[in-house]
Order: C-alpha cells, then sequence, then structure tokens
C-alpha cells in the first residue's frame, strides 16, 4: 500500500502549521470571491426577473415597476435599502400612470411560513393579486393555496375594506369576503390573515390616492414586454 | 414577522429539526442506543447551538454584510471552535461529566444540526433575540428526538427482534413513525 | 498488489454498490433524504455532492505531501467548503429554481461525513489516480442511491417522474411519500433489501462452505 504522507521526526513546526492554514486559506478566499464575481450579474439579474414577473402578476396592466421604501415619514423610491427597512412596490403601466402597489408579506402558515405578494390599488381600496413566494404546506392539501386557479383567482378585484374575511367555500356573499379551500381551511385562513396584518402595517404609509411616488425618480425596471 | 412563541414551537415541535428536516440524523442514528448519552449529547448540542447561533448573529450583522460569500467558512470556523472550547471548558469544570462524554463532543462538530441552525436563522432574518429563541427549541426539539429514539431502542432490546430488520433499518422505521406523530403539531399555532 | 487496471477499477466500482456510501456504509444521511421528494432535486445534489467529492479528492491527494498532519482536518474542510461555496453560487447562477428547492442543503454538503470521511481514509494516503477513481465511485454510489430513493418517493407520492405524470388521474398519490415520514420509511424499507441480501449471502456462503467440509 503506497502512503503518501510521511512522518517528520520531529515535527513540523508551528510556523509550518500556520502557512499551510494561511495558504490554503488564501487559495480558498480567491477562488470564492471569484465564483462570487463572476456569478453576481446573473444572480441579480434572476432576482430582479423573478420579483418582476411576481410583481406582474399581482397587478394586471402593469409593465413597469420601482422599488419603495418609507422612510423619514414618507414613501419614496428607493434603489438601496437600508438595515430593517422594508420595501414595497409600485406598478405602472406602459405610461407611466401609477396602477398599484405589490406588497411584500409573510406569515406563519400551518406547517410553516408561507411567504407572499399581494397587488393593491388604493384608489378602490381593491386587492388585486396574490402570489404565493414561499411556502411549506402539505402537498396536494395546504398548496393549493398557489395550485387552486379558483382560489388564486378570487383575490382579484377582493375589497379590503375593513379587511378580508374568509369564509366556508360557497357562501361568499360580499365584497370582502373570499371562498376558503375545502380541505385546506387553515392554510387558506393563514393567507388571509397574512394580507391583512401586513395590510394593517402598510396602510397608514402609502400617501394619499393620487400622490403616489411618480415613475422614474429611480432606475425603473422595465421588461419592454407586457406582464 | 415570526413571534417568539411560534420560532420557539415550531422549530420544537412543528419543525423538528431530526423528524422534520432531517438535520442531525448521524448521532441520532448512531448514538441513541443509551437514553442517559442522548440526553447528555443533546444538551451539549443545544448549548453549542446558542451559542452557534448568538455568533451566527454577530458575524452576519457585522462581518458578513460585506463578504457574504465567506459565510459558510466563517460558520464552520466558529462551530469548530465552540466545540473546542466547550470541551475544554468540560474537561477543567468536571472531568467524570468529561469523561462520560468522551467521544461525542468532537462528534458534534459534523452535526449538520448546527450548521443548519446558522444557515436556517441567516435565511429567514432572525434577529439576536430571535435566534437564541430558535436555537433553543432547536436543541431542545434535537435532544427531544434523541431521547424518544433512545427510549424507544431500549425498549426494544427486551423483545425478539427479527434479525432482518435489525439495526439502522429498524431505527428508521422507528424514525418515520415517529416523524409522522410529530405531523400532527402542524396548525398548533393558527388562529382557525 | 493487484495489477494496475484491476485496481483501478475496484476503486471505483466498490463505492457504487459493494462500498455504497448511503447504504452500506450509512453515511451522507442528511441530505439523503431532506432533498430526494422529488428525482430532480435528488439528481441535482448528487451531482453538486459528486463536484464537490471528486475536487476535494483530488486536491487533497495532489497535497497530500505538503499537509501536515495536525492540521490536515481544517485543511480538507476549508477545501471541502470552498468547492461547496462555488458549487452554491454555480447552481444559483444557472438554476435558480433547483437552488430555492434544494435550499440550505447545498452549504451542508460542507456537513456531510462522507466527504470528510474520503478525504481522511483515502484520498489523504494515496496518488490522485485512485482517489480521483474513489471519489468518483463513491460519488457514484451517492448519487445512485439519492436517485433510486428520489424516483420511488416521487412515484409514490406524487404519481410522476421528473415532473411528468405517470398514472392517470385516477391514481390516488401516496403523499406521505414525499413528506419527512416517508423519507425515513423508504430508505429503512431499502435498507431491508440490503439486510435480506446480505443475509441470504451469508446463508449462501455458510452453505457452501459446510458442503465442502462435508464433502
Amino acid at each position: 500500500m503506497t502512503s503518501g504522507s510521511h512522518m517528520e521526526t520531529a515535527g513540523p513546526g508551528s510556523l509550518r502549521l500556520v502557512l499551510t492554514l494561511a495558504i490554503a486559506g488564501l487559495i480558498s478566499g480567491i477562488a470564492i470571491i471569484g465564483i462570487y464575481e463572476s456569478t453576481l450579474p446573473t444572480i441579480t439579474a434572476n432576482k430582479a426577473r423573478e420579483l418582476r414577473e411576481a410583481v406582474f402578476k399581482v397587478l394586471p396592466g402593469v409593465s413597469q415597476m420601482q422599488q419603495l421604501v418609507f422612510r423619514d415619514g414618507e414613501l419614496v423610491a428607493a434603489e438601496e435599502l437600508a438595515k430593517d427597512e422594508q420595501a414595497v412596490y409600485g406598478g405602472y403601466d406602459p405610461k407611466g400612470n401609477f396602477v398599484g402597489y405589490a406588497i411584500p408579506a409573510a406569515g406563519p402558515g400551518f406547517q410553516d411560513t408561507i411567504g407572499l405578494l399581494y397587488g393593491f390599488t388604493p384608489k378602490d381600496k381593491l386587492v388585486l393579486g396574490m402570489e404565493v413566494l414561499e411556502s411549506r404546506e402539505t402537498p396536494g392539501l395546504g398548496d393549493k393555496i398557489y395550485k387552486d386557479a379558483e382560489f388564486v383567482g378570487g383575490f382579484s378585484a377582493l375589497s379590503i375594506e375593513p379587511e378580508i374575511v374568509a369564509v366556508k367555500k360557497g357562501t361568499k356573499a360580499r365584497p370582502n369576503e373570499i371562498d376558503t379551500i375545502t380541505g385546506a381551511t387553515i392554510s387558506s385562513k393563514a393567507v388571509v390573515r397574512i394580507i391583512n396584518e401586513t395590510h394593517n402595517e402598510w396602510s397608514v404609509r402609502l400617501p394619499q390616492p393620487g400622490a403616489e411616488p411618480p415613475l422614474g425618480e429611480t432606475e425603473p425596471v422595465d421588461t419592454g414586454e407586457g406582464p | 414577522m415570526d413571534n417568539l412563541p411560534w420560532i420557539f414551537i415550531s422549530a420544537l415541535l412543528v419543525n423538528n429539526f431530526v423528524l422534520t428536516y432531517f438535520l442531525g440524523l448521524c448521532p441520532f442514528l448512531g448514538v441513541s442506543n443509551s437514553l442517559e448519552t442522548s440526553a447528555r449529547l443533546g444538551l451539549a448540542t443545544t448549548f453549542v447551538m446558542v451559542v452557534t447561533a448568538l455568533c451566527a448573529w454577530v458575524l452576519n450583522t457585522y462581518v458578513l454584510i460585506h463578504a457574504p460569500y465567506l459565510r459558510l467558512i466563517c460558520f464552520i470556523v466558529v462551530i469548530a471552535s465552540t466545540v473546542q472550547f466547550i470541551e475544554m471548558l468540560i474537561k477543567k469544570l468536571s472531568p467524570a461529566l468529561f469523561r462520560a462524554m468522551g467521544i461525542f463532543l468532537p462528534l458534534i462538530t459534523t452535526n449538520c444540526a448546527i450548521l443548519g441552525l446558522a444557515i436556517f436563522a441567516t435565511n429567514r432574518g432572525y434577529g439576536f433575540v430571535e435566534g437564541i429563541v430558535y436555537a433553543l427549541g432547536a436543541g431542545i426539539g434535537f435532544t427531544l428526538a434523541l431521547v424518544l429514539l433512545a427510549g424507544l431502542r431500549e425498549e426494544s432490546e427486551l423483545s425478539d427482534i427479527p434479525k432482518l430488520i435489525k439495526g439502522t433499518a429498524m431505527n428508521l422505521i422507528i424514525a418515520g413513525i415517529l416523524s409522522m406523530a410529530f405531523m400532527g403539531f402542524a396548525g398548533l399555532f393558527s388562529s382557525a | 498488489m493487484k495489477k494496475q487496471d484491476n485496481r483501478s477499477y475496484d476503486e471505483f466500482i466498490k463505492g457504487i454498490w459493494r462500498d455504497n456510501p448511503v447504504f452500506v456504509q450509512v453515511l451522507g444521511m442528511c441530505p439523503m433524504l431532506a432533498v430526494t421528494n422529488s428525482a430532480i432535486n435528488a439528481i441535482a445534489m448528487g451531482m453538486a455532492t459528486f463536484f464537490v467529492l471528486v475536487g476535494s479528492s483530488f486536491l487533497v491527494s495532489s497535497f497530500r505531501d505538503w499537509i501536515p498532519k495536525q492540521v490536515r482536518i481544517s485543511c480538507f474542510i476549508i477545501i471541502i467548503a470552498t468547492f461547496v461555496t462555488v458549487a452554491d453560487y454555480t447552481l444559483l447562477a444557472l438554476v435558480p429554481k433547483v437552488h430555492k428547492e434544494l435550499g440550505a442543503f447545498i452549504p451542508l454538503i460542507v456537513a456531510n461525513c462522507m466527504i470528510l470521511g474520503r478525504q481522511e481514509a483515502f484520498s489523504s494516503r494515496y496518488p490522485v489516480r485512485l482517489a480521483v477513481l474513489d471519489a468518483v465511485g463513491m460519488a457514484g454510489g451517492f448519487l445512485l442511491a439519492l436517485f433510486s430513493l428520489g424516483a420511488i418517493r416521487e412515484i409514490l407520492g406524487d404519481g410522476a417522474l421528473f415532473g411528468m405524470k405517470l398514472f392517470g388521474d385516477n391514481f390516488e398519490p401516496w403523499v406521505i411519500m414525499i413528506l419527512p415520514p416517508g423519507g425515513f420509511l423508504t430508505l429503512g424499507v431499502i435498507l431491508l433489501f440490503f439486510n435480506w441480501f446480505k443475509l441470504k449471502k451469508d446463508e449462501f456462503l455458510a452453505d457452501v462452505a459446510e458442503a465442502e467440509r462435508g464433502g
């Protein structure tokens, strides 16, 4: 059996040990930084594209968007977020007119956290769409919150005044009610609760209808194509 | 976003690190033949987890913002150092405990549950307190799973088990049933 | 020592069946069960682990004369972690959807005892060619194990393979299979078969030995 490593009788000195580790660390660092820098453009582009697609799904008719943060008491367009700052996204139609906000929300669902994005127009106080971004709900049951077209569709033109109410399937009567999914009531109600809670937080920060930040203060994210 | 009781109970029961996330399986299957050893290993792991969560938060907040790609290496270094440090601490404070725990301490280093904890906490953006609560829940949940399996294994020692099933196969099937039982905890926190 | 050709083949093939890291050595469990809820996830994880194991073995074996014994574990970990980080970012850039499915388990490849174990037991002691063959065999065996587990769980739990529905709409999938308990149970049953196989083999060998003694 060939053995590659050989034992020196005195053992390597501390300098040798430290040097070996340092060199290994250095080479490792270079390799990691290299891969990071070379993949950064692709990764950033992917993230931006995913976000764009989600925003366009929840705000129909939108083809441009920009990031908005609540800073110093008002909603302003911003490219960079400071720590602990949360963002919403403003959606604009091809002419640059404001259509609605896409607001990220998250909270506990049945199994684990559900992350979603919902579109909201302050003019009529309507939710325009809902897109689940992250979920670990039970496959075949809870995962219907994004697989059941009827449930997802129920979020277009859903009134949020005074809040969304989840009702038993088939009993939707008012504009702010939505049918839950049979067999996935808890997950459905979690989605509704998450949107209500997040909206309570954000509704006080949103400016009056008509006073939304106009497009163009930062670099608008434009696909070129429509939603 | 996440409130503290939910974080704790979720890590402990609903999304148990061993039975739901499949972390920490090496000690889970390898060491759980004795109830006492399992309990001790679990507690040591919990301690390492809390310290790791703390260090991960410090690293994330002050260092890794500038170099996110170094996250993995930093975490590993932190975990290895913590385990080394605890080993020395236990050796000094209680030689008897050190003898009893023996080889298990270095094993904690390769326990994916600890690295997993650091990574999950980072991905979820947990702050200082949330991180510690999460680590406590995860560690106690890990201990719970270990102790449960150890208890079952000790009981089964007395039974006549066909040679075919003995060993890891049986442990895995028991673990599967335990995992199913823990699934019952889902929905614990939802307001119906 | 066997002839070089036989030796190489042996080093390679042992990882696939005889010393399969998952089914025989029972290593690398954590990722095994977590990412095998579908065949495509299993293969992605298998490929990532393949890259890390072969790369690390190559480097460790190449530098085995230069790494002092006292710091060898730390060096192994640095090398492995570097490869894992590279794999992580590469997957994130090339296949973001798969990366999202695998989630935190890509960085966790670092904690896969199989990889560190191979460096310690083999790559640090043998020439590059043998070390790489061993790594390829082990990683191949790991990939096969992952795939078989993932395929079984996806077929039974979702009625599909690689996302394509196999059975008609009337098939009621066994959802538990793609949930955590399914992972434990499937692997347990597979190990059961390995045990059975081994028992039969031992019986056969015992019978042969007895026949030789009696005859």
